[in-house]
């Protein structure tokens, strides 16, 4: 690790000044720190989140929305909606280990947007609004391949506004080594329609598996992906762990247990 | 009633209070006063010319106090191979010499080339990165295929090596054309080619040294994490730097296991004391994790064809097996025996097979050293046979549990002289499988394939029937085959005034509970309490001498010294005894603690005896001298050969390709049993390690020699919720008929045993589901799994 200096503020306000200063947004640190730690990243400056009650806690607004503030951790997530969105509560209760879930928030993990990241298929799956320092954002236009958003230079993730879905549930397929999504997919049914969200699978990033989200939206169960055929395999990632043909195959059997036990 | 102290008692490893409070003292936790740090500079690329390193260039950073390049060590030895392996056509192996620091050429990614000393690590690791991207390397083609590697004579990992071939050694060679013939008269043969992959050992505890020199009296220490305190000594005095081996004492306190990988010297211990000499001040060196992924000696890595020629009702006529073994960049220390002598000689495995030849070329590659790791060698053997049997069953259509009966040695065939040049001593493998099958409750496993395919999953059943040659020994015989130390081991029992007594033995405790199992066995026949006891391991200057800990052969040899050195404190003390009871020493009888007069109540304890001999008021001064202390070194006349059978159940989900195990089932005969929770923990580490082997553990390098699985983050380690809870038994015991213990050894029979168990059993799963596989290579990976499922 190379030497930095640390700034706590307490506002997003001071939090936004000192990374318009040339500061970088240090959140659960379960992603940045490691990278400093190998020396593939040296800021100069780190701005830690943490200390910013405004950014903290859960809570439903009038919408009926879950308000999840960006430097909560997965720990807290998995606590706090086990009973209004179990879905997303299973998901965090599954990130890493409980020193990951103790520090590592949905903020940071958002904004980094790993392919292989669990939070961005239940965000993409829920339609959820991505809520900044200076804007909202909808999950559709968010992410932007992999380890690539929406976010400008500088913008902070604040809050994820999140709408409950009738059913949902997050299935994930593990990569052995990392425990990270070899294949996750996200299924929320709503009133509207059913969206699927698939994560780990391209090389893109998280996806929506549109063709099963036509065929549930009319006939939500598992039979109705029965005679589909899996998405294609282009694109998908290719590594040590599995082809990309293995997990074409695997999103559509993750999709149908997710049908199933959501 | 039970025993609560003893032989056979499992007595609450002592050990581990000190661990579970965190009092243990690793190799990293020893500060010293003006202590240096030392960072190695480790090469990027898998094979390269060193153009140039420039160390002016770092010389004024900030706190650095030494630079050091291969260029400094040019005048010094090489750290040596154990083991001299001579060619089938009787050349000696090609034996490159492995430098303290990369010299000319880098040969693996993190071979390291130069080292920065500073007053801080943070200091140290600034300096090497500066050193490394101002090194000049020019990059080569990367060695890092087998096969290509032997047929390339352009490409060389050592210039005078022109084949990248170490040696191509045949076991037994006279009897290779009759192996020959058998195999082509044989009514069925079975071949079959498989991959033991490449591991990395990935001991929690990283390998850490600190030198230290003291310009005064000329003495040097090394702390360091070893398995083998004197064979470092010895190497690096006698082969490296040349200290006298008086003038340097090695400790290896507390070790955070090893695997194996501990057992060997590595250069990054000659550095911290050449440092520290240079420098009159500690240097200390710790790997991070990367640098052990990196550096470490891995384990395994053999392609294997495999024949075996039977009857066609499964008797087997003869095996031959082909193999190369990767020996890396360079020949660490036990390299060489490993894919040999450790591997060759037990090709014949527990059964009665006339005839059988193997082959082994060992190659090098721009990969890390490959060396012993759990099982070392026995492993490989067992594998290849155990899959290959179970491939013979099954294109035989035979039950493959009754093709192991049929072929398994009997009783009354002890000793068995085997085609492959072992005589093992005693065992009764009928006995072991006959209970892994009842405590695997087999009789109902259809019903349970049947609960299993109505969830939706294959269910399986995996076999292995596994010998291994344990505490190899004696030293007559590996001398003749090529070792360049002998095997034997040695104790000190010194025993205080008050009757306390301290056991120095040559053996390294770093996981195993020697401190507790040595004590029950010193205790329970000194008579004494076992708190009364203190076994002291690990520091050349407070033990004789020893060979370390590897090879299950702690207890079977070093715990057999001990056993030595205790009868000669009982026969001493029989001696002051008659004279302090006033008889004659042929009628005192040593029992239960008790120096006794036959056929009388007169009797001394073992603490008045010992307090005689250290206040020798009353004492035989004229035919004996005081004190109680006694050394035995130990020699075995052969090898120990624990035995078992394994079986395993598995379910694979035919949809995702994903093996879960659902039961294991261990019956192993390992002799006498001193402590059998040690002896369940060896078993049920061991396991674990195999299950990793066989499922999760995998080790690869690209085309460009680049370590792609060099962190957690892609290198699968098994963990618990891997594992099932395990069946261990050890009641079927044979013992040991050569060693004084009776016992055989224990610490790697679960890794030897459980990797063909669980892929016997995965591929019998996807048999029974219709699929069609005859082998998958390891590890069974879901999408492994899955990929062998499509066809
Ligand atoms: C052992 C281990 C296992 C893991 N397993 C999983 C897993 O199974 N599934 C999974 O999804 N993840 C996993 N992770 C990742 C984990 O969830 C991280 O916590 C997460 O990806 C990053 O969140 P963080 O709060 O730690 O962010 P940090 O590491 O603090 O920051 C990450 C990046 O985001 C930026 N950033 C942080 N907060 C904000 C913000 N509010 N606005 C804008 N930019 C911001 C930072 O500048 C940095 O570039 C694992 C991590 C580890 C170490």
């Amino acid at each position: 690790m190379y030497n930095f200096d640390f700034t706590r503020p307490s506002t997003i306000k001071e939090a936004v000044a000192a990374i318009g200063a040339g500061g970088q947004a240090l959140s659960g640190g379960q992603t940045l720190i490691p990278t400093m730690k190998a020396r593939l990243a040296m800021p100069e400056t780190l701005v830690s989140l943490t200390g910013i009650q405004e950014m903290k806690g859960i809570c439903t607004n009038d919408a009926g929305q879950i308000c999840i503030g960006a430097a909560t951790t997965h720990a807290e997530v998995a606590h706090e909606v086990a009973k209004s969105y179990p879905a997303l509560s299973d998901l965090a209760g599954h990130i890493g280990d409980p020193a990951v879930r103790n520090r590592g928030t949905i903020g940071g993990s958002l904004a980094n947007n790993d392919p292989s990241a669990c939070y961005p298929s239940a965000v993409l799956g829920s339609g959820a609004i991505v809520k900044t320092n200076s804007r909202e954002i909808a999950a559709d236009d968010f992410f932007q391949g992999m380890f690539t958003t929406a976010l400008e230079e500088g913008e902070i993730i604040t809050e994820v506004k999140f709408p409950v879905p009738q059913k949902a549930n997050y299935q994930k397929f593990v990569q052995p080594a990392s425990r990270f999504a070899l294949v996750g997919v996200f299924v929320a049914k709503f009133a509207d329609g059913v969206r699927v969200a698939v994560t780990g699978a391209s090389g893109e990033g998280v996806f929506r598996w549109t063709e099963a989200e036509v065929a549930l939206s009319k006939d939500f169960s598992a039979a109705t992906l029965d005679g589909m055929a899996a998405p294609s395999a282009d694109g998908m990632i290719s590594d040590l762990h599995g082809t990309g043909a293995y997990r074409a195959h695997l999103v559509k059997v993750m999709t149908a247990r997710a049908v199933v036990a959501a | 009633m039970p025993k609560d102290s003893g032989i056979g008692v499992a007595s609450k490893r002592r050990e581990d209070f000190r661990f579970l409070t965190g009092r243990g003292k690793y190799t990293d936790d020893v500060a010293l006063q003006g202590q240096l740090y030392a960072v190695m500079v480790r090469s990027e690329v898998a094979h390269g010319k060193i153009k140039k390193i420039d160390t002016e260039a770092i010389s004024e950073m900030p706190g650095v106090r030494a630079v050091f390049t291969g260029e400094d060590f040019s005048e010094v030895g090489g750290n040596p191979a154990g083991w001299l392996i001579n060619s089938r056509d009787g050349t000696p192996m090609r034996e490159p010499k492995r430098p303290v620091l990369a010299h000319g050429k880098v040969r693996h990614v993190g071979d390291a080339y130069a080292a920065v000393v500073a007053e801080t690590l943070q200091q140290a690791k600034d300096a090497a990165e500066k050193l490394a991207e101002s090194a000049v390397i020019e990059e080569l083609p990367a060695i890092v295929d087998m096969a290509g590697a032997i047929s390339d004579s352009e490409n060389r990992v050592h210039d005078e090596i022109d084949d990248n071939l170490c040696f191509d050694w045949g076991w037994i060679e006279d009897n290779r054309e009759v192996v020959d013939k058998a195999l082509t008269s044989s009514p069925h043969v079975t071949t079959l080619q498989l991959v033991n992959n490449r591991l990395v050992p990935n001991a929690v505890e990283p390998r850490s040294s600190i030198g230290e020199y003291d310009p005064g009296t000329g003495e040097y220490k090394l702390t360091t994490t070893s398995q083998n305190p004197h064979l470092t000594r010895l190497l690096i005095c006698a082969f490296v730097l040349g200290i006298p081996e008086h003038k340097l004492t090695v400790v290896a306190p507390d070790v955070g296991g090893g695997f194996g990988s501990k057992i060997y010297h590595y250069g990054e211990e000659a550095l911290v004391l050449a440092a520290a000499r240079k420098l009159g001040r500690p240097v200390r060196w710790t790997a991070d994790r990367s640098e052990s992924f990196l550096s470490d000696a891995h384990g395994r890595d053999h392609l294997t064809t495999i024949e075996v020629g039977s009857t066609m009702d499964g008797e087997i006529l003869a095996i031959r097996t082909s193999t190369l073994a990767n020996v890396g960049a360079y020949l660490s220390n036990f390299s060489t025996v490993t894919p040999t002598f450790l591997h060759g000689t037990l090709m014949a495995g527990p059964y009665k097979v006339p005839h059988v030849y193997v082959n082994l070329k060992a190659v090098f590659t721009n990969t890390a050293p490959v060396d012993a790791y759990r099982g070392a060698g026995r492993p490989e053997a067992t594998y290849s046979l155990e899959r290959a049997i179970d491939k013979l069953s099954r294109e035989l259509n035979l039950d493959p549990i009754e093709v192991r009966k049929k072929n398994l040695l009997t009783p009354d065939q002890f000793p068995y002289t085997s085609p492959v040049g072992l005589i093992y001593d005693i065992g009764n493998y009928q006995n072991t499988l006959d209970k892994a099958i009842e405590l695997a409750d087999l009789k109902n496993f259809e019903s349970r394939v049947k609960k299993s395919k109505s969830n939706g999953k294959l269910r399986g059943l995996g076999l292995s029937t596994w010998i291994e040659a344990c505490g190899i020994a004696p030293s007559n015989l590996v001398g003749q085959l090529g070792a360049r130390v002998g095997l034997y081991d040695a104790a000190t029992v010194r025993v205080s005034a008050t009757g306390t007594i301290q056991v120095m033995t040559g053996a390294h405790s770093h996981g195993q509970g020697h401190e507790t199992a040595f004590a029950q066995l010193v205790a329970s026949k000194l008579g004494v309490a076992e708190d009364a006891v203190e076994i002291v391991h690990g520091d050349t200057s407070k033990i004789p001498f020893g060979m370390g800990s590897y090879g299950s052969r702690s207890l079977a040899v070093c715990g057999s010294a001990m056993d030595r050195a205790v009868d000669k404190i009982i026969e001493k003390g029989k001696k002051i005894a008659a004279h302090m009871l006033e008889a004659d020493e042929i009628d005192i009888t040593f029992e239960n603690g008790n120096f006794t007069v036959n056929g009388t109540d007169k009797s001394k304890s073992f603490g008045e005896v010992a307090f005689s001999a250290y206040v020798p008021h009353n004492y035989p001064l004229e035919t004996l001298e005081p004190g109680l202390e006694e050394t035995a070194f130990y020699d075995p006349n052969n090898f120990t050969y624990p035995a078992g059978a394994y079986l395993c159940e598995v379910e694979v989900d035919p949809d995702t390709g994903k093996v879960t195990i659902c039961s294991f089932t261990c019956a192993d005969d390992f002799g006498n049993v001193i402590n059998p929770m040690i002896v369940d923990g060896q078993v049920h580490g061991g396991v674990a390690q195999g299950i990793g082997q066989a499922l999760t553990e995998q080790t690869v390098y690209n085309e460009e020699g680049q370590l792609l699985t060099a962190s957690y983050m892609d290198y699968t380690m098994p963990r618990a919720d891997d594992l099932p809870f395990l069946k261990v038994d050890h009641s079927c015991q044979t013992p040991c008929t050569h060693n004084p213990l009776g016992v055989k050894g224990c610490g790697e029979a679960g890794a030897i045993g459980s990797p063909p168990a669980v892929v016997n059993a995965v591929v019998d799963a996807l048999n029974r589901g219709g699929h069609a596989v005859t082998h998958i290579d390891m590890p069974l990976s879901p999408h492994r799994v899955w990929q062998a499922m499509q066809g």
